[in-house]
């Protein structure tokens, strides 16, 4: 069927698979590290050390995994939506090799110790241009499919594409500038306070245009095809996105609240940051309005399952990161575990909850097959739910509990507790934390067992029915 | 009407986007690192010391350590003067972090001596009991530095072939020395920001037998790593038959010395200071 209707879907399958695995090495590395932070004797120096690794696994997990799949279903939508083929399948496939080839590269070059530094945009200027390359060839991919498309009205999906297609194209040569030395080092372009707030423009920005508007035309494409039922208001849509893309960009600083930048870069992001619960939840309130008189499916159909749970924690994360963008919860909980059970409450939660639900939707159907077990799909889910509360929960109670005594003064007004006597008593949350690192590779096996099985099948299917 | 012209959509989503992007991230260059902000004393990095940060920035240590002491009573008491973005000029990255699974390291530079850092990075956890800190003994390797010319170059830093010569037989620990004692050093403040001492100084612990338990805790936890279990001396002096008064040590302890211990007003406060005080004065060798 999909090949009379001409659309490219060998490229997304690729696309898919390969997402899937580097998502895999995301989570093995997450709980390899997360064991490092309990018992550091499992640090293995030079190469496999906390410092070096975690890049690996935020690499991996926002580009290996993220923007994997992200190009896939970017190409599997825009064809449907457009109701035309890719525009160069050639060039995608070329692009395919490429992404692949620089995400193994990120992953090398960063166990030896090659790094910029700057979060989520460490990798050396090698790399990180031919992640320029790829990227450039998919923007040009995407934008010609849109323009020879077949169907005028381009839905709300497409709107969300192409501002992530310009907006990490803006984000990523900006925060990427560098003075090189060498093929393996070199220097950002710019100095102490103003290297930091283009970093975190940048790095906050990575959220917007990563992990939000891609889930957000995945979330907008998905759910209504399984449901059943279109999407609750497009004029919601419409108002959302625009205030979203527009007010992200300001929110950059809330990341240097009480930092040596300039107060009022400070006040405005901290204004921004709370503005945007509005935009953002109307995308929540529009996936829960398209599900008056459809709430069953939360029982029936597993797919609704993610897509609900995804926007859900979409929801909670959307309100808790304004909260942490107040000065003095700021003052409190940053730099503490807090962040990282809210980073893990988004991409494990909301980005990746939709992510599943995609690819259950999508592979099946690519294969021309039925999923192949219903029953391990919600074994999944359980068990990524349940890990990723773990790891989130017990992140936010350690991070409140280092930052009460990290505060706490004596009657003299000197300080109670030294840092170390603090950290130490952090260490059982360190444990909880891997366990749920645990529970969910689990899940995360699972699934990936399911979705074995289900191609393996496909694969079976057709060799028994020669065409 | 925009959602059939895709062209024009795309170039109102990029002029959206760069809204916020021209007011807070372009045009705040025209106030950072504004020279009236600039502080004579910060100067750039030798070239040992810029080896020793690009050490950092290659085992990632920003992963776990924040550079950034913020305007709050818990960090400025903890670790010393708020940051100045004017200290920051010649950080090509910036390095403030995002995380703080080890202390922050904006005031390192001078808290302790050499002998203490290499003896922590070699073995964290026989300075710090319970750290979390990977070990970094294969910094004994020595130094490459035959990018080190080329690194002053494209960051504009003034050296000699001086500097250059000195990287000779040097080893990357020494490196990573050389850059810990710079950070955040080079503003005076540990000269005019020590903790002041106030009022007459008695120890309110005289000769009570009853908090030296307390006091041999806290000494383990905080002094041991230098000055030994048994006072017997180490990276620090040997403390045995200390015979300076009460109110000497006290000033010690907590204000720290220009010799290389830190003060620990900070961490341990008057109280608790006293009772390692009076601990210390009452141990002597047999």
């Amino acid at each position: 069927m999909n090949q009379q209707e001409g659309y490219a879907d060998d490229v997304v399958k690729g696309f898919i698979t390969w997402s899937m695995v580097w998502g895999l090495v995301a989570v093995l590395v997450g709980v390899l590290i997360s064991f490092q932070i309990a018992f550091p004797q499992l640090n293995l120096p030079p190469y496999l050390t906390y410092g070096r690794l975690r890049p690996i696994h935020t690499n991996a997990g926002i580009f290996g995994w993220g923007i994997g799949s992200f190009m896939a279903f970017f190409y599997y939508i825009t064809q449907r939506l457009t109701r035309t083929g890719i525009w160069s399948p050639g060039l995608a496939r070329v692009q395919l090799w490429l992404f692949n080839l620089a995400i193994a590269l990120a992953a090398v070059t960063l166990a030896l110790g090659m790094n910029r530094s700057k979060e989520y945009a460490e990798l050396e200027w090698p790399v990180a241009s031919l992640v320029v390359v790829v990227w450039v060839i998919f923007a040009v991919n995407i934008v010609m499919t849109i323009v020879k498309r077949r169907e005028e009205q381009m839905y709300i999906s497409l709107w969300y594409i192409l501002a992530t297609l310009v907006g990490v194209a803006v984000l990523y040569l900006v925060n990427n500038a560098s003075i090189p030395v060498s093929l393996t080092k070199s220097y950002s372009a710019y100095a102490g306070a103003n290297d930091a707030n283009v970093q975190w423009w940048y790095g906050h920005n990575a959220v917007a245009m990563v992990l939000t508007t891609p889930p957000l035309a995945i979330f907008y494409y998905f759910l209504p095809k399984a449901t059943g039922v279109p999407i609750y208001s497009h004029r919601m849509g419409v108002i959302a996105f625009w205030s979203l893309i527009f007010m992200y960009l300001w929110t950059g600083a809330h990341h240097l609240l009480w930092a040596p930048v300039p107060d009022w870069v400070q006040t405005l992001a901290m204004a921004f940051s709370v503005m945007l619960i509005a935009p953002s939840w109307a995308a929540v309130f529009n996936g829960y309005f398209s599900m008056n008189g459809q709430w069953h499916q939360m029982r029936e159909n597993y797919l609704v399952k993610f897509l609900i749970f995804g926007i859900t924690f979409y929801g909670a994360q959307t309100l808790q990161g304004p909260s942490q963008s107040i000065r003095t919860f700021s003052a409190f909980i940053h730099f503490t575990d807090w962040v990282p059970g809210h980073v893990h409450m988004g991409t494990l939660g909301w980005v990746s909850l939709v992510l599943f639900a995609a690819i259950y939707y999508t592979l099946p159907r690519i294969y021309g097959t039925e999923i192949y077990s219903i029953r391990l799909a919600n074994i999944h889910f359980w068990l990524v739910l349940t890990g990723q509360l773990m790891f989130s929960i017990s992140m936010w109670i350690a991070g409140v509990q280092q930052a009460a005594m990290l505060n706490a003064t004596n009657p003299d007004g000197s300080l109670h507790y030294s840092f170390m006597e603090t950290m130490i008593e952090i260490y059982p949350y360190w444990h909880i934390r891997a366990l749920g690192g645990v529970v969910y590779l689990a899940g995360l096996c699972v699934f990936l067992y399911n979705i074995w099985k289900t191609v393996a099948g496909a694969k079976t299917q057709g060799a028994a029915q020669p065409a | 009407m925009i959602e059939k012209k895709p062209i024009v959509f795309l170039l109102l989503a990029t002029a959206t986007i760069l809204v916020g992007t021209v007011i807070t991230m372009v045009v705040p260059f025209r106030w950072i690192n504004d020279p009236k902000l600039a502080i004579a004393s910060v100067k750039p990095y030798t070239p040992l010391q810029l080896e020793g940060r690009d050490i950092y920035i290659r085992e990632g240590c920003n992963n776990c350590h924040t550079q950034t002491v913020r305007p709050l009573l818990s960090d400025v008491e903890r670790y010393g003067e708020y940051s100045k973005s004017g200290e920051f000029v010649y950080d090509q990255p910036f390095l403030w972090g995002s995380r703080r699974n080890g202390p922050d390291l904006a005031r390192i530079g001078g808290k302790y001596p050499d002998a203490w850092h290499v003896k922590h990075m070699k073995d964290p956890r026989s300075m710090v009991p319970r750290s979390n800190m990977p070990a970094y003994a294969f910094m004994n390797q020595p130094l490459d530095s035959s990018l080190s010319e080329r690194k002053m170059k494209a960051l504009n830093f003034p050296y000699t072939q001086a500097d250059l010569d000195a990287l000779k037989g040097k080893t990357e620990l020494d490196a990573m020395v050389a850059y810990l004692q710079k950070v955040g050093n080079d503003i005076p403040w540990r000269k005019t920001g020590r903790a002041a001492v106030l009022g007459e100084l008695k120890n309110p612990y005289q000769d009570n037998m009853s908090v030296l338990p307390e006091g041999k805790k806290l000494y383990s936890e905080h002094c041991a790593q230098c000055h030994g279990e048994g006072l017997k001396g180490e990276v620090g002096p040997d403390l045995r038959d200390m015979d300076k008064p009460d109110a000497a040590v006290f000033g010690i302890i907590y204000s720290g010395t220009q010799a290389g211990m830190p003060g620990f007003g900070d961490s341990l406060g008057k109280d608790r200071t006293w009772k390692v005080v009076t601990y210390i004065k009452s141990v002597h060798r047999r």
